[in-house]
């Protein structure tokens, strides 16, 4: 935010630096939970997946923003936003059923099915957004980085929600991978905003150029 | 099953990305000319090679850190390993994938000498401001 707001991109990129300020207080609000209850304390997993609930969907804004921005010109945000709206509401419905049928604990479950596949969506819609900056050529080098970063955060976080499904004894090792894999987004947006001026173009086909 | 699935799916996106997202990082880099005294101390004087990559980021190392750029330099050189084992597995059975790799990593090179050009230059504004108090 602080980067952000030094290189004049603040409102430009608004859900980003919303996203980012909520995940400061989350992150203040988690070491107060800690600091009281203790790392392995009922009080902290409750906190934890219900502000990540809460984050991932922040998160699934966030992209939002980059989706009207990319396609600015185009003047469809309404459609984006009635698209993203009906996805949302899909993903908890999803998780809602899933987790209905197989556990007694809904509220929690809830929360944490809802994370992982919100961000699964969230990967697939950066996905798309990918593609359509090749397609039509977007040049905004900031932009790119932004989007692609965010792809890597994504998959990251989705590769680790499953993980965590598929090994869930390995908590051990999962308390020090969540973490690491969360220093990701604010290190890659800092390092575009500080480094990357707004006026910088790149033509993303040279990025995704394969040898045969 | 679905676990497992979306594991392998986000593996697979999330290489897809990483190898783009670094190749925009050292897309913004390649436009940056180096001057001529870390072309002597890297030793680039036209092409940068993959073979430079060990000695320039030890140089680096040498230089007091920024936060800004570590993270930065960090997936560079995730790259770079990356690089270095599909070259080495990979790229055995394709040779145009073997010189795409060896290029590849050239431009990782070119990377870390923009990155110790800005250390060296904040040093100097670092020292500049003390000599200044």
């Amino acid at each position: 935010m602080v980067c952000a707001l030094k290189g004049n991109s603040l409102r430009r990129y608004l859900c980003l630096n919303l996203y980012m300020g909520l995940s400061f207080l989350v992150s203040v609000g988690r070491y107060l939970v800690i600091s009281r209850s203790g790392v392995s304390s009922m009080e902290y997993a409750y906190f934890y997946f219900y502000s990540d609930a809460l984050l991932t969907i922040g998160l699934y804004f966030a992209l939002l923003n980059l989706y009207s921005l990319v396609f600015d010109e185009m003047k469809v945000e309404r459609y984006l936003r009635l698209g993203a709206v009906i996805l949302l509401g899909g993903t908890a419905w999803f998780s809602y059923a899933v987790i209905n049928q197989s556990s007694h604990r809904i509220l929690s479950h809830f929360a944490f099915e809802l994370s992982q596949n919100l961000y699964f969506v969230g990967l697939v819609l950066t996905y798309v957004l990918w593609g359509a900056i090749l397609k039509l050529r977007e040049t905004r080098t900031r932009l790119i980085q932004l989007v692609l970063s965010l792809g890597v955060y994504f998959s990251a976080f989705a590769a680790d929600y499953a993980l965590r499904n598929l090994y869930p004894n390995l908590q051990p090792v999962w308390q020090y991978v969540t973490p690491a894999l969360g220093c990701i987004l604010p290190a890659a947006w800092m390092y575009s905003f500080l480094f990357v001026t707004e006026e910088a173009r790149l033509a993303p086909s040279r990025l995704a150029t394969v040898p045969r | 099953m679905m676990a497992a699935f979306i594991f392998v799916v986000s593996v697979v996106i999330f290489l897809q990305f990483f190898v783009f997202y670094c190749r925009s990082l050292i897309a913004v880099s390649s436009k940056q000319p180096l001057s001529p005294e870390v072309q002597d101390v890297t030793g680039i004087q036209r092409a940068a090679s993959g073979e430079d990559f060990n000695r320039v980021m030890q140089l680096l190392h040498l230089c007091p850190e920024r936060p800004e750029d570590r993270k930065g330099i960090q997936a560079i050189g995730a790259y770079f390993r990356l690089l270095s084992f599909a070259g080495s597995t990979v790229a055995q059975l394709a040779p145009s994938m073997k010189s795409w790799t060896d290029s590849e990593r050239g431009h990782c090179t070119y990377f870390a000498a923009i990155a110790l050009e800005r250390r060296i230059s904040f040093s100097r504004d670092m020292l500049a401001q003390q000599m200044d108090a």
